[in-house]
């Protein structure tokens, strides 16, 4: 035992970092690879980020301006999608905050599979190449759906669409593999006396989106490859020349994208309940609760894949469950958002930049959750299908929603990951002019979808001009409140402050906020025992 | 939350006194992702331009980066203190949820055959609501695929076979079983390979029916080939000593995942061949 010991102590492990090459590409640290995400995803967003600009410069005034054609304006809405969805917002929340946090949170030293974690970052890189190359080379114009026929080889015969699933393959790839290393981790890395229902919300959160990815993301694997084989090698999956049919498509694809839509919002709710805790310097009501509301929200997310299909010619029984099942996730979301409420209710409120974003971040995504309830409605959404209504529901929920929760990490957290602390001003700039942004880009679209302009196309009638307008103006503000967030970036990695181990107080309980800022390479050298 | 109540106690007394393995950087993990990339590129290339060296020269990246990073892990369970019983368990948990998503993406297909087989009236252009569609001959599922299930269940118990031997200590019986199973699932492939020689219906055009069947046993004959690589290495490693009775968690990966490679058979046998036999062409 004594020479055991004697070896530890004759190297050092405290500042064992690796060179730069061997740091930041061939890493094995949770934290690095957690930046690495990060950046990506905001590389990632000026992408996503610019051809939402292009379009609503599109679409400010009717007539075509800037697209030439319908088929380039569908591949500028697929390449928005795809970019945002699989390349911003899941990089950015699970491989980045969850990199980051995960093992910190659990007190673990690091992830499960270092190594895994690696190549979870690093097959994203092709997977955007391929996403941002099919660009090139005519692109993909199915909407990142990717309905057939509209994809198959018939009406888009080109490279694109196909660099475009294999995109999705490497980014699929990606999420299967860090969803077993979260999951992993969580259950197998806890630190002595963390149980699970001591365990942290945000990894609740993730250990939920993680069971998601798992389960989820195979099942469109094999959709794109039968949608790979119809286009390139005969088969006839979901071509009725050959007896296939495209509503298989459509079960597979939505049995595997609602579960998505909750993998992009579960770590946010995680994020949400520490900040809105921290800032109001209360525990955050009803732990378990919210805990279980998310695995509940997580389960029934798997049977309710078939209300994005209500009008593809199901029957009515089918509707009438699926609608049914729809709704009941209303449940466990209402248990999130009262006492998100209720975490708030009495609290020490400190209205940070994080904490705006937060409260932000429960207004617009309770706006988001209601028009789903109403778009659940198996009738009513016959009407709404495929209208502007859709667009603002779900950009409610992940572009507001999402987006705000991503924000509010940010802003808690980039003190404890950069050493440096952002400035509070422009961080409070960046806020109200994204939140104004967003809401008059996003709130018009309600009206215009009930008025029944439809969605997908670059060109309207007149009658829809105004709203399109002042939408479009909400996006200009929305862009300008990016290039602001890129300066607080800037100032924030160039700020001389030295942002202290635990900048906000007793509010701040878990164990992140114990180390000093930013952590040790490992974080832990000894586990932290939890009581 | 109950957090609020968590203190940190520094009271452990050596440094970096904990179970958890924390891996030295590694170059593999980029080199596959870009080989990947590559590969996918190239099936896109050949699709469209038949262009064949893309392809090739990425699948052999990943296969390279495949060995090296494999060959490191070996190289990690095999130096004292690195694979300490909680990083074992790790291990489990991980090829557990690996095998779990490999389950989903069968589902994938086996969604794709139900849908079509129990609601016929899905299949478009048909004069009648029939599966298999109208004018397709299948395989007689009591001939090579009886045989193929013969064979896969005979794995499985070869396996345990070695299984047990390993556990008694039994090197000799160990390497017996293994290679039995190793030998067996190249049968099967072969037989797979047959039968596809003498398939009556053409992969390429020749509408629902072969979509379904080629991808779905495919995918699994992949997983075969996939299994029986995975169990010959197990074979090498055995041979060279590096299981114990107590520590061979690569064996039991390797023959969990034959089980799971087993039962996917079984159920392609039962609900594609048998349940969906029409008129037989053998």
């Amino acid at each position: 035992m004594a020479t055991a010991s004697d070896t530890h102590h004759t190297h050092d492990h405290h500042d064992h970092t690796p060179g730069f090459v061997a740091r930041w590409f061939f890493s094995t640290n949770h934290k690095d690879i957690g930046i690495l995400y990060l950046i990506f995803a905001v590389a990632a967003a000026l992408v996503g980020v610019g051809l939402s600009l292009l379009m609503r410069l599109e679409l400010a005034s009717p007539g075509l301006q800037y697209f030439a054609d319908g088929q380039a304006w569908n591949v500028a809405v697929t390449a928005h999608g795809v970019v945002m969805v699989f390349f911003v917002i899941m990089p950015a929340l699970i491989g980045g905050f969850g990199n980051y946090f995960v093992p910190i949170m659990i007190g673990a030293p690091d992830m499960a599979f270092p190594r895994l974690n690696n190549i979870s970052f690093w097959l994203l890189v092709p997977a955007l190449i391929l996403a941002v190359g099919s660009l090139f080379v005519g692109g993909a114009g199915t909407g990142w759906t990717l309905y057939p026929p509209l994809s198959n080889s018939t009406y888009q015969s080109g490279m694109g669409v196909d660099m475009a699933l294999f995109a999705l393959h490497l980014a699929g790839a990606s999420s299967i593999l860090g969803a077993a290393n979260f999951i992993t981790t969580i259950f197998n890395m806890r630190a002595p006396g963390m149980t699970l229902h001591k365990m942290p919300l945000f990894v609740w959160g993730m250990l939920v989106t993680a069971f998601l990815l798992l389960l989820s993301v195979p099942v469109l694997g094999g959709a794109i490859t039968m949608l790979i084989t119809d286009r390139n090698f005969g088969t006839a999956f979901f071509d009725p020349a050959g007896g296939g049919d495209p509503v298989l498509f459509q079960h597979l694809f939505w049995f595997f994208g609602h579960p998505e839509v909750y993998i992009m919002i579960l770590p946010g709710f995680g994020i949400i309940s520490h900040v809105l805790s921290t800032f109001s310097r209360k525990p955050i009501f009803g732990y378990l609760g919210m805990a279980y509301a998310m695995v509940a929200i997580g389960v029934v997310g798997f049977v309710v894949w078939a209300h994005h299909m209500f009008t593809s010619g199901i029957s009515v029984d089918t509707r009438a469950y699926f609608m049914a099942a729809t709704m009941v996730i209303a449940v466990p979301t209402g248990i999130k958002i009262f006492s998100w409420i209720a975490t708030m209710w009495g609290g020490s409120i400190r209205f940070t930049t994080p904490m705006l974003f937060a409260i932000g971040f429960v207004f617009l995504f309770t706006v988001g959750g209601v028009s789903g309830v109403k778009l659940a409605n198996a009738s009513v959404d016959v009407i709404l299908h495929n209208t502007y209504y859709v667009v603002a529901h779900f950009h409610y929920v992940l572009s507001l929603g999402a987006v705000f929760s991503i924000y509010a990490g940010f802003y808690y957290w980039i003190g404890k990951m950069s050493g440096k602390q952002y400035p509070e001003f422009w961080g409070q700039i960046h806020f109200w002019m994204t939140f104004i942004g967003v809401n008059l880009t996003f709130f018009p679209m309600h009206f215009l979808g009930a008025q029944g302009m439809p969605r997908r196309y670059p060109d309207y009638p007149d009658a829809f001009s105004g709203w399109n307008m002042v939408a479009s103006v909400g996006a200009y503000i929305s862009v300008a409140s990016f290039v602001v967030f890129l300066y607080v970036c800037w100032r924030t990695f160039t700020s001389k402050e030295v942002a202290a181990a635990n900048p906000w107080g007793e509010g701040a309980t878990t164990l992140e906020w114990q180390v000093s800022s930013p952590p040790p390479f490992h974080t832990f050298d000894e586990l932290p025992r939890i009581r | 939350m109950a957090s609020s109540n968590m203190t940190v106690e520094a009271d452990i007394p050596p440094p970096n006194k904990h179970p958890y393995h924390l891996v030295e950087p590694s170059p593999w993990p980029m080199v596959a992702s870009l080989a990947a990339g590559m590969m996918l590129f190239g099936i896109i290339l050949f699709a469209h331009n038949n262009v064949h060296w893309v392809f090739g020269v990425g699948l052999l990246g990943v296969l390279v980066s495949m060995f090296f990073w494999f060959r490191d892990v070996v190289r990690e369970a095999r130096t004292p203190g690195l694979h300490t019983p909680v990083v074992r368990l790790g291990l489990r948990y991980g090829m557990m949820l690996f095998i779990a998503s490999e389950v989903m993406f069968f589902v994938a297909f086996f969604w794709a055959y139900f849908h079509f087989a129990l609601y016929p009236e899905h299949v478009s252009g048909a004069a009648q609501a029939v599966w298999p569609p109208a004018g397709i001959t299948t395989f007689d599922p009591f001939h090579l695929p009886l045989l193929n299930t013969l064979i896969l269940l005979l794995s499985g118990t070869t396996v345990t076979w070695a299984h047990h031997a390993l556990l008694a200590g039994d090197r000799k019986g160990m390497l017996q079983g293994l290679g039995l199973t190793v030998l067996l699932g190249l049968l099967f492939t072969f037989f797979q390979a047959v039968e596809y020689s003498e398939a009556p219906f053409a992969f390429s055009g020749g509408g629902v029916y072969p979509s379904v069947f080629f991808l779905a046993t495919g995918f699994h004959g992949f997983h075969v080939i996939v299994g029986t690589i995975f169990l010959a290495v197990c074979w090498f490693r055995a041979r060279a000593g590096q299981f114990t009775p107590q520590r061979h968690f690569g064996f039991e990966a390797a023959a969990w995942y034959w089980h799971f490679v087993d039962v996917v058979w079984l159920f392609l046998f039962v609900c594609v061949y048998v349940l969906g036999a029409g008129p037989t062409a053998h």
